[in-house]
């Protein structure tokens, strides 16, 4: 909601500047968004009547004009204006002017002949975007007078953000009554009298769509005179509030709407086919709208009809084949009341909101309907002449909106609020807001007024005093509660630990969107189907990721096209994967990993980044809460990574997919773009923070052996499988096996690789003999013999 | 260590010769000088070699000639039994005065050559103590998860516990249980992103709310961080934000404790206890009273910036009593209990917390950006 302070004022003018009305209306709630100048700053500019227009001599486009400006000497100042004429009363800018924009004005000579002062447009004066000729000021303008004064521009334009529980703040009316109420001031609201009518006709008018409209008054206007100006004074009041002039009846339906709250509409009578009907939509019904789109009626929508079709999507838009025209002489107003929930969802439903289904659904005063329309008859008549008919008013007294008393406690007021506000208070605060209260016993009755539609329940009122006593007057208080101890899970790792075992090796946490590019997902997680969003913001972010990865790897990207080729990169969130028919939200781990191992530095020779470096992070991460004999590596093709460099992670108890790991498949890497390896995991959360409680065993006090021992085997044979199998053959005084070389190459037969392996045996109770261990490691070797034909290495 | 060896070393060196020669011309007599100028001799000779020997070896040498089983001054020891009985022991005495003098000299140039040799090895092993360590930098966190981390710990203090949801709720989560039914015009102040189902992206975090309520009994406070989304893009807004929802619900919770723990909550988190705080009042279905808390701008210290687009304030979370609507869908007494929610716009704290100027930037992720909060 935008207006003019002035407008304002003329309601309620209380004595506080434009800074302390904003911070009032703000802290009521009516949160100020901007406060704009009404005009650009411009300075000498006056009231001018032109008394006489030459044609330049040497110029067919330009006149000579002598004007008026209020002293005894006309001036002279040549124009270039289509519609200047002797008689009219337009802005000059007078010499040394400043005009928006900076232009100075100075004594000049167009085409040789002397210009003294400059006949302004409006849109030279900042008040229109664009304007065809002079600003033609009313004939009564007194010439002379600076036009700032004239115009009353001197005033600012203030934007309310308003809440949806606010709709009674819609208006000038509404402002007045909240401001009225801050400052303990009653508004001045203009007279409304009723206009007698002059001539007799009517059309009738049904209502038969219950609650949705109860109440509807309308009114016949004739020989209005279609090519009546609106005044500047009301033209100025819609610009200053957003609305531009479109003719004296949308302007007069709109300026009510403005001050008073209520949406009108103006059909134009000879458009209507016997008799007004509101009723609800049918099955199969169309109409035309007044921005020119048609559009299917959904069953149930309110309209307003004539007897042979609809007329107007009611309270929320008019159809173009009944709309005022600018030959219109007779006209049907309208000033109806529609339920609420009549209107909310569907201009929504047809893509539109307009000013009036804005108001509508936020609740216009049931009570407001014959007001606006003899305020609105005596405006147009002032304006455009025309002969009144009698006011038509249906009403469906049942069906209007009850205002129910809501008791209030004063006891219940003190625990929501937390602080005793005074009787007194309760009692001026709730009447400042036309609320009518009455006592009871611990409380009051209070019946809310027409115009509020936000007060149902007793809390409603419990804010409303809060409010306008003002939360800043509320103190603090600390709660009290009973200290009680919360539980606390030992086997839970959190997820701060998580993230700071990928930051202490040098992982940036990144936070990408949830949604991402179809082609990007298709791409890095082609066997997944991903979820489309019906109202994407915009193509690339259109599917919810069913991988860590797309986002990762599209931040991947990003940096290294801005020269960060070393890069390691995690992030944590949900991957959301349909599962038959059933949509999983999972909590996920991943991480990309590129360019240098480390920094370059001259204290370690650079290499690339490797899967094994990858892989021990990983592993870090698997072993935060759990023991990485559980989990298994398992060589499994995935589409998005390099078959030969890349693993499934398995818990092994379970058989549950854990996660996976690898080079991004060169044939990916390529398609992206990408000129060095990128390597990326992504492990489910759920496993990684599952810890365990810690289990003592005791230690030996006798010394431990080790044996080294170089077995060679097919190299295709993992050495998971070799670590496994040494560990399934040997006995439980086997306390550790170490891999600490693989070699391939001379001495080793082409195909076959040598694994050399530290076996480390101890016993509780005593020190082992030489030929005990010798029988363990014999056991181990046969076991890797049997298994995978592996030879020891002499 | 160092410095103590070295002095010592040194020290002996220089002096021990003349020291021991005069101290042997005062111990004997006139007619014990032949032996004496004798032995005086032998331990010349063998102060000599010592101070000439250049490492441990040849300094052993000189002690196996001296002192070995058939050193010089062993062999004089065996004389001693052609000597008289009388003249024994002065003789004894004064090779044994010679023997010790030769050990002592030995001692003092042992020490030194170990004093030696430590030094060459420290002063061969002395490094350029300022070249750069060998690095493995840390990586660090998001600020939003910073920011987010920041806001769990102090909540944590209080006794909240930090609760979690779904990101792809359904309308009676995000909405009906929240109070805000099908036609209500908040709904389009959500900007809700669909899918063809009917759920939906979460537009806020209190859904957590619900669920949290919907499985529990009061006395409840707990906080929800996470992701939510709205369909809404340009230079203020991102389509993803993260919100910490903040809910107590017990018996006897008010208005007036809401601010008091809104309060300390912005003044800890700034680490600023003089930062001034105002509540507007506001609209949300799911609160009533409902509030927006302003933080004076803490780019201009209320001044009026383009930051606080020169109101001199800054909208950091919204708040108020939980609506009785929103406890009796979740079977919890309205009468009895009493609530208060809040929700944080967590890119809003970080912005104002670290001064980032573009609120796209944190989902830029680009690495010179992420490593100004490490």
């Amino acid at each position: 909601m935008k207006f003019s302070e002035k407008w304002l004022r003329e309601w309620v003018n209380p004595d506080i500047d434009t800074e302390t009305l904003a911070h009032q209306l703000t802290m009521a709630g009516l949160e100020v968004d901007a406060i704009e100048p009404v005009a650009a700053e411009f300075e000498k500019v006056v009231v001018a009547g032109v008394l006489s227009v030459e044609a330049h001599p040497d110029a067919d486009r330009l006149h000579i004009c002598k004007v008026n400006v209020g002293d005894h000497n006309p001036l002279s100042i040549v124009c270039g204006a289509a519609n200047v004429r002797a008689g009219l009363k337009v802005p000059a800018a007078l010499v040394g002017a400043k005009l928006p924009g900076g232009l100075k004005i100075k004594k000049s000579k167009l085409r040789g002949v002397s210009s003294h002062g400059m006949l302004c447009s409006s849109q030279e004066l900042g008040l229109a975007e664009r304007a065809d000729g002079l600003m033609e000021l009313p004939p009564e303008a007194p010439v002379g007078i600076d036009i700032r004064e004239y115009l009353k521009l001197d005033d600012v334009s203030i934007e309310l953000g308003l809440t949806p529980n606010r709709g009674d703040c819609l208006s000038i009316a509404g402002i007045a009554r909240e401001v009225g109420g801050l400052n303990r001031m009653k508004p001045t609201p203009p007279v409304i009298s009723e206009t007698a009518s002059e001539i007799e006709d009517v059309l009738p008018v049904k209502l038969e769509a219950g609650a949705d409209c109860p109440r509807y008054v309308g009114r016949i206007i004739r020989d209005i005179n279609p090519a009546a100006i609106t005044p500047l004074w009301l033209q100025e009041k819609l610009r200053r509030s957003g609305l531009r002039s479109l003719g004296p009846v949308v302007d007069v339906t709109n300026f009510i709407l403005l001050e008073l709250g209520q949406p009108m509409h103006a059909f134009d009578l000879e458009k209507l086919a016997g008799e007004v009907i509101v009723r609800h939509a049918k099955e199969g019904e169309s109409l035309i709208l007044l921005d020119g789109r048609q559009i299917k009626l959904q069953p149930g929508s309110l309209l307003i009809a004539d007897s042979a079709a609809p007329l107007a999507l009611a309270g929320i838009m008019g159809g173009v084949d009944s709309a005022v025209g600018d030959e219109t002489r007779d006209i049907f107003l309208e000033s109806a009341y529609f339920n609420p929930l009549a209107i909310a969802g569907r201009a929504r439903h047809y893509g539109l909101h307009t000013d009036s289904s804005h108001r509508f659904e936020r609740g216009v005063s049931f009570e407001l309907q014959r007001d606006a329309m003899e305020r609105a008859t005596a405006l147009l008549l002032d304006i455009a002449g025309g002969r009144p008919g009698p006011v038509i008013e249906q009403i469906k007294e049942k069906d209007l909106p009850l205002r129910a008393p809501v008791v209030l406690r004063e006891a219940r007021i003190q625990r929501v609020l937390g602080v005793k506000v005074a009787g007194e208070e309760v009692l001026e605060i709730l009447t400042g807001l036309d609320m009518v209260v009455e006592p009871i016993d611990g409380g009051w009755h209070v019946t809310p007024p027409a115009f509020r539609f936000d007060i149902e329940l007793e809390v409603d009122l419990i804010e409303e005093i809060g409010r306008i006593h003002g939360y800043d007057n509320l103190p603090e208080s600390r709660p009290q509660i009973r200290l009680q101890m919360q539980p606390s899970s030992e086997t839970r790792i959190s997820m701060s630990k998580i993230r700071q075992v990928l930051v202490q090796r040098g992982y940036f946490e990144a936070i990408t969107y949830s949604f991402v590019d179809p082609k990007m997902q298709t791409l890095l997680d082609p066997e997944h189907e991903p979820l489309t969003l019906l109202n994407p913001i915009s193509s690339d972010l259109s599917v919810m990721r069913t991988s860590l990865w797309p986002g990762l790897v599209q931040a991947v990207i990003y940096n290294l096209n801005r020269q960060q080729n070393r890069l390691s990169l995690f992030e944590s969130g949900l991957k959301f994967v349909m599962q038959d028919t059933e949509l999983q939200q999972k909590m996920m781990i991943a991480g990309a990993l590129t360019g240098d191992a480390w920094p370059s530095q001259w204290s370690m020779e650079s290499r690339k980044a490797d899967y094994y470096d990858i892989k021990a992070h990983v592993e870090a991460l698997l072993t935060l809460g759990g023991n990485i004999e559980d989990v298994e590596f398992r060589v499994e093709v995935h589409p998005t990574l390099h078959p030969g460099q890349s693993a499934a992670i398995y818990h092994r108890q379970s058989g549950n997919l854990l996660g996976h790991i690898g080079a991004l498949h060169p044939e990916i890497e390529q398609t992206l773009g990408l000129n060095q390896r990128v390597f990326v995991f992504e492990l489910a959360l759920d496993y990684v923070q599952e810890g365990q409680i810690p289990v003592f065993s005791p230690l030996s006090r006798f010394p431990a052996i080790r044996r080294d021992i170089a077995v060679m085997v097919d190299e295709a044979v993992e050495s998971q499988k070799v670590h496994d199998c040494i560990l399934q053959n040997g006995s439980k005084r086997l306390q550790n096996v170490e891999l600490f070389d693989v070699y391939v190459g001379e001495g080793i037969d082409s195909g076959r690789k040598s694994l050399a392996l530290g076996l480390t045996l101890q016993d509780l109770s005593r020190t082992l003999t030489d030929s005990e261990v010798d029988s363990e490691i014999c056991n181990v070797v046969s076991a890797l013999g049997a298994e995978f034909g592996a030879t020891l290495r002499e | 260590m160092e410095s103590h060896s070295k002095r010592l070393g040194e020290g002996w060196e220089r002096q021990s010769s003349p020291f021991l020669c005069e101290k042997l011309i005062t111990l004997y007599s006139e007619q014990d000088m032949i032996v004496q100028q004798e032995l005086e001799q032998i331990i010349n000779e063998a102060t000599a070699a010592i101070g000439a020997s250049a490492d441990l070896r040849s300094l052993d040498e000189i002690r196996v000639r001296y002192l070995g089983k058939k050193g010089v001054l062993t062999e004089r020891m065996k004389t001693l039994g052609s000597l008289s009985g009388e003249e024994r022991p002065k003789a004894g005495q004064a090779i044994n005065t010679a023997k010790k003098a030769v050990q002592q000299a030995l001692e003092a140039r042992k020490q030194s050559l170990q004093a030696d040799t430590l030094n060459a090895r420290l002063a061969a092993e002395s490094l350029d103590v300022t070249l750069p360590g060998r690095s493995l930098p840390s990586g660090g966190l998001h600020p939003v998860t910073r920011a987010m981390e920041r806001v769990e710990d102090l909540f944590r203090q209080m006794g909240f516990e930090v609760a979690t949801g779904p990101e792809i709720e359904d309308e009676e989560h995000n909405f009906e249980a929240l109070n805000i039914p099908e036609s209500h015009p908040a709904r389009a102040m959500h900007d809700t992103f669909y899918f063809a189902d009917k759920t939906l992206l979460r537009t806020h975090t209190s859904p957590v709310q619900i669920r949290v309520m919907e499985g529990r009994k009061p006395p409840l406070r707990v906080i929800a961080p996470g992701r939510v989304y709205r369909c809404d893009s340009d230079l203020t807004h991102t389509p993803m934000f993260h919100q910490v929802e903040g809910l107590m619900v017990d018996e006897n919770v008010s208005f007036t404790d809401l601010k008091a723990i809104l309060i300390d909550f912005l003044h800890r988190f700034f680490e600023r206890d003089d930062l001034s705080v105002r509540f507007r009042p506001s609209y949300f279905p799911f609160t009533e009273p409902s509030a927006e808390a302003d933080i004076e701008c803490v780019m201009c210290d209320g001044e009026g910036c383009r930051v606080c687009s020169h109101t001199g304030w800054l909208e950091v979370l919204g708040c108020g009593m939980v609506h009785p609507n929103v406890l009796r869908h979740v079977e919890i007494d309205d009468e009895k209990y009493l609530g208060f929610a809040f929700g944080i716009g967590v890119e809003r704290l970080a912005m104002f917390r670290y001064g980032v100027n573009d609120l796209r930037m944190f989902f830029e992720n680009d690495l010179r950006f992420l490593k100004q909060f490490a």
